[in-house]
């Protein structure tokens, strides 16, 4: 009989902090600027250049280690760690190796209606290192080019506690901490744009076993979906090894995207000795309590209390109130909604529905799309007054999603307007009974959804333009007289 | 005297009484230069064409300053906008920084003119300048032995009266051992009272830029331009900086002067011992309390030193990896003979040596034994300069074991090289101001005697130096060079 194993996982994140400069130096953070069109003497690593720390970049760590529930150091220290590598300019990078700024956090997950409390361990700041431009890959390139724009932007590593048992935790823990830092509105948070990162580190145990297997790290992933592949992928490779008894080892390996798989980049025999030392071009940071009073103050409501306030004043179900404060442009979205259009529920079902639902299939995010809320609770307006009926809002929504116009707009040029009135809806129908004498004897012989078959005919000759509640109070007068 | 022999501040007066110019002063500096250097090898890198220019045109338009249309000269670690800094290592042969370090700026403010970069041990590593890339300088005193180091090109340069003054650094001595071998005034500051930014580090808890010159009023005036809060810099300290001048008043009644008995015992030589025992007499007479105390921990800074200082080397010179700048392996085909090669090529073997020492005593495993040790050395040295200091103004102690050694002499055996710094190393352990004057000669050797004070007290180190100074004749003396 085969074992039963248990996943194990641990994630490093790597957080870009969206300070306007650099953590050591003045140079500009913009993403996607010309090549090297962001350094300076300090941040390309010239002789008797010195760091200075930008004192933001503390701020947002301490907000950030508020968001993730942890306890803020009153005394941290940078640290150098020491590896050649033609895009780290000093040959050492600014980190924090023996007392960061962050430790003992933790972030409530929920998976499937299971709540579940991650450990963090530590978080702690560091710089980035640049780029190297390929032309190919690096295995056959005959040069690289090297950017450093990106040296010296802020960092925060976040590390989580051995916690997460499966791959679907893991993609809930990651999206759950992105959406805290995005409220905290301390990074853009992009998995795509590299502004956030992440490890796993992955090993396999029996079921019941207290101790941790061999851990394996994983890098190199872009997306919630590939961390979920590849732990799916090295766990089922881990587990497969321990029952063909093939011994597994302590290395750091890669996420192919192309082929799926984990390949081995280096074993522990290989691994850096970093050499960390505290960094003497940096004095220890003193935080003490007042400053982080102040910036607990500054906070932004965060996404817990926000679903308690969704839930209470608005009496959202939970569901509904988790999903929109999932980051704080939906948030944004449904309160700026609701301050035009009242009905709270409706706005979350438009929310959840087809906007969720374009939004996907055109792989937008809420905050770059056309709809508005101002735009959404316009239409709702519609609906509300009878100009429209919530089939047609369909597909004037969808209008509005693909062009930007507004519903009012979008109604007129398109003549959708509701037919509501009931003389103009009784001529209708008069034809239609007319037209299909059976079906009248049928709905007097008692079958009720002969009615069902009016009501269609009703929308069909009106290409959907009528008022449903009209058609319908309409066809039982007409066919109680008949 | 000729113009070159002249002090800062000599010069200073006669050219604002305009009984001079600048033109004259700079054509007797470079006249000296082109007699002497020859000899020295003091410079490396001459601005002949440029300095002459700037003192035509001050001449011309004079600029103000304190310094205005005056000469200066510079250890090549110290970057200089346009002008090659060499550090002394073929890694920066042809280094030309797009920046002037903080210092340079601040002299460039007061109006000097820069005359040339200076001679020193290669990246500030040695006691000698024989680590030099290029050539060691000679001992003006005695042109067969060494000029010291690691900034021996400032030194002998002043010692030659090729410059009126010379920036240095000091990270374990580098400053006052060569102006004690040279028989001239060498200043090494509180650590963070003179911007280091701009100053190639070799290790940076421990440097300090600071001043050599031909007295110690000179010192006091440069320390007035040098020093202050930088901003650029998070390890300067933002205090006062006061006017280093005003205390040079010769009164030193009831100063507190302490001689610790560690650095008065065997392997100091006898006659520097005795010359010292005669300048702490000399200050008794001045007025002065004079009383041994102990700093017990005196014997461990040398080796906690040659952990601290090589491991924040071993970091430091990473960055001269071929990539962006300095020398660069062409042959190499793939990233990490680049590196090796390039900085097999471009570094001597003391920097590979302490590379090596520092890379292992920062490695797993030997972290806590060797650095994080050798930090706990450094606290226990710290607290036995406070203890004494809770009691006296300044120490006094001999600057070197030794007077200036011959060129080549210690070449094989590193260890007794290394001991050079043994007097001079726990001040920087300390971060404390320390400064070494010329106290007479043995066997013809100028022998230099070193006064160490609290932090940020240059002041009462500057007065109680001043007062000797003016007591003794010492620093009018002059190397024979044959010249005149």
């Amino acid at each position: 009989m085969s074992t039963e194993f248990e996943t194990v996982v641990g994630l490093e994140v790597h957080v870009e902090l969206k300070t306007d400069t650099k953590i050591f130096c003045s140079c500009k953070t913009a993403f996607g600027a010309e090549p090297n069109s962001q350094v300076c003497p300090i941040c390309s690593g010239f002789p008797g250049m010195l760091p200075v720390l930008n004192k933001k970049v503390v701020e947002y760590a301490i907000k950030s280690g508020l968001a993730i529930n942890a306890e803020i150091a009153p005394y941290c220290k940078f640290d150098r760690k020491n590896y050649f590598y033609p895009d780290l300019p000093n040959a050492y990078q600014i980190s924090q190796f023996y007392l960061p700024i962050c430790t003992d956090g933790y972030l409530d997950i929920n998976v499937e209606g299971t709540k579940k409390r991650i450990r963090i361990t530590r978080a702690h700041m560091e710089e980035d290192a640049g780029k190297l431009v390929h032309e190919g890959t690096i295995m056959t390139t005959s040069y690289s080019l090297v950017d450093l724009n990106r040296t010296g932007v802020p960092l925060l590593e976040i590390v989580s506690e051995p916690d997460l048992r499966s791959s679907q935790e893991a993609r809930a823990y990651l999206e759950k901490l992105r959406s805290m830092l995005l409220f905290a509105q301390v990074s853009d948070a992009k998995m795509e744009e590299g502004s956030i990162r992440c490890d796993a580190n992955v090993s396999v145990r029996p079921l019941g076993d207290k101790n941790l297997g061999v851990r394996v790290e994983i890098k190199n992933l872009n997306s919630f979906k590939a961390l979920e592949k590849a732990i799916e992928y090295e766990a089922k490779r881990q587990m497969e090894a321990i029952e063909d008894g093939e011994p597994l080892i302590q290395e750091t390996r890669t996420w192919d995207e192309e082929k799926s798989i984990t390949r081995s980049m280096r074993t522990k025999e290989e691994a850096h000795d970093y050499r960390y030392y505290p960094d003497p071009d940096l004095p220890p940071i003193k935080i003490d309590q007042e400053w982080i009073d102040s910036i607990r103050q500054t906070m932004p409501e965060m996404p817990d209390k926000a679903q308690e306030r969704l839930m209470g004043k608005y009496g959202l179900p939970e569901y509904d109130a988790a999903l929109i404060t999932v980051s704080p442009y939906n948030l944004k979205f449904f309160d700026q909604c609701v301050a035009l259009y009242p009905d709270a529920k409706t706005v979350s079902n438009w929310m959840m529905g087809e906007l969720s639902r374009l939004l996907n299939q055109n792989s937008q995010e809420i905050e770059q799309c056309h709809i508005k809320p101002e735009m959404l609770a316009d239409m709702l307006k519609l609906i509300n007054d009878g100009t429209i009926s919530g089939k047609m809002a369909k597909s004037v929504f969808e209008e509005m999603f693909k062009t930007g116009k507004s519903a009012g707009h979008i109604v007129k040029e398109q003549g959708m307007i509701q037919i509501s009135d009931e003389d103009t809806l009784r001529k209708i129908i008069q034809e239609i009974v007319e037209q299909n004498p059976g079906v009248v004897e049928d709905y007097k012989n008692g079958k009720e959804k002969a009615k069902g078959f009016f009501v269609g005919q009703v929308m069909k000759a009106t290409k959907g333009q009528a008022n449903p509640g009209a058609v319908n109070k309409v066809l039982s007068d007409f066919l109680s007289k008949e | 005297m000729e113009l070159h022999e002249l002090t800062l501040h000599q010069l200073k007066k006669d050219l604002t009484a305009k009984k001079i110019s600048s033109q004259e002063i700079m054509n007797a500096i470079l006249k000296q230069i082109k007699a002497v250097d020859e000899r020295i090898n003091a410079f490396i890198t001459l601005n002949k064409e440029t300095s002459s220019l700037r003192a035509r045109e001050f001449d011309q338009t004079p600029w103000k300053g304190q310094m205005a249309g005056l000469p200066f000269a510079l250890k090549d670690n110290i970057c200089t906008k346009g002008v090659r800094t060499t550090c002394a290592s073929k890694m920066l042969e042809n280094f030309v920084p797009a920046y002037d370090a903080a210092v340079v700026k601040k002299l460039y403010s007061e109006g000097g003119i820069l005359v040339g970069k200076l001679n020193m041990d290669e990246f500030a590593m040695g006691s000698s300048t024989e680590s030099s890339a290029f050539f060691p300088t000679h001992n003006p005193w005695d042109l067969e032995r060494v000029s010291g180091g690691s900034s021996g090109g400032s030194a002998a340069a002043v010692a030659a009266d090729e410059i009126p003054f010379a920036l240095g650094s000091d990270t374990g001595g580098s400053i006052r051992q060569p102006a004690a071998y040279c028989g001239v005034v060498g200043l090494k500051p509180t650590y963070g009272r003179v911007p280091r930014w701009g100053v190639v580090a070799y290790a940076s808890s421990l440097d300090q830029v600071g001043v050599i010159s031909k007295d110690v009023y000179d010192a006091a005036l440069v320390m007035n331009m040098i020093a202050g809060y930088d901003p650029m810099e998070s390890t300067s300290v933002n205090t006062t900086v006061p006017d280093y001048t005003t205390a040079l008043n010769g009164s030193i009644k009831g100063l507190k002067i302490a001689y610790p008995k560690e650095y008065f015992q065997q392997g100091v030589d006898s006659k520097i011992i005795e010359l010292l025992k005669k300048a702490l007499l000399k200050y008794e007479e001045l007025g002065a309390h004079i009383e041994e105390v102990s700093l017990p921990h005196s014997e461990y800074a040398l080796p906690a030193y040659y952990i601290i200082g090589p491991a924040e080397a071993s970091s430091n010179m990473s960055k001269f990896d071929g990539i962006r700048y300095g020398l660069r392996d062409l042959t190499a085909d793939n990233v990490t003979d680049l590196y090796s090669n390039s900085r097999q090529q471009g570094f001597g073997p003391e920097v590979k040596r302490r590379i090596m020492l520092g890379t292992y005593a920062l490695s797993s495993g030997s972290y806590d034994a060797y650095y994080l040790k050798a930090l706990k050395v450094r606290r226990l040295i710290s607290d036995d300069f406070n203890k004494v200091f809770n009691g006296f103004d300044v120490i006094i102690a001999p600057t070197t074991p030794t007077t200036a050694f011959k060129i080549g002499a210690n070449t094989e055996d590193i260890l007794t090289g290394y001991m050079n710094d043994i007097l001079t190393v726990p001040i920087n352990m300390a971060g404390l101001p320390g400064m070494s004057i010329p106290c007479g000669f043995a066997d013809g050797l100028p022998v230099g005697m070193q006064i160490i004070a609290k932090p940020f007290d240059e002041t009462t180190l500057l007065k109680a130096a001043y007062a000797f100074e003016q007591a003794t004749d010492y620093h009018q003396l002059k190397p024979a060079l044959g010249v005149k």
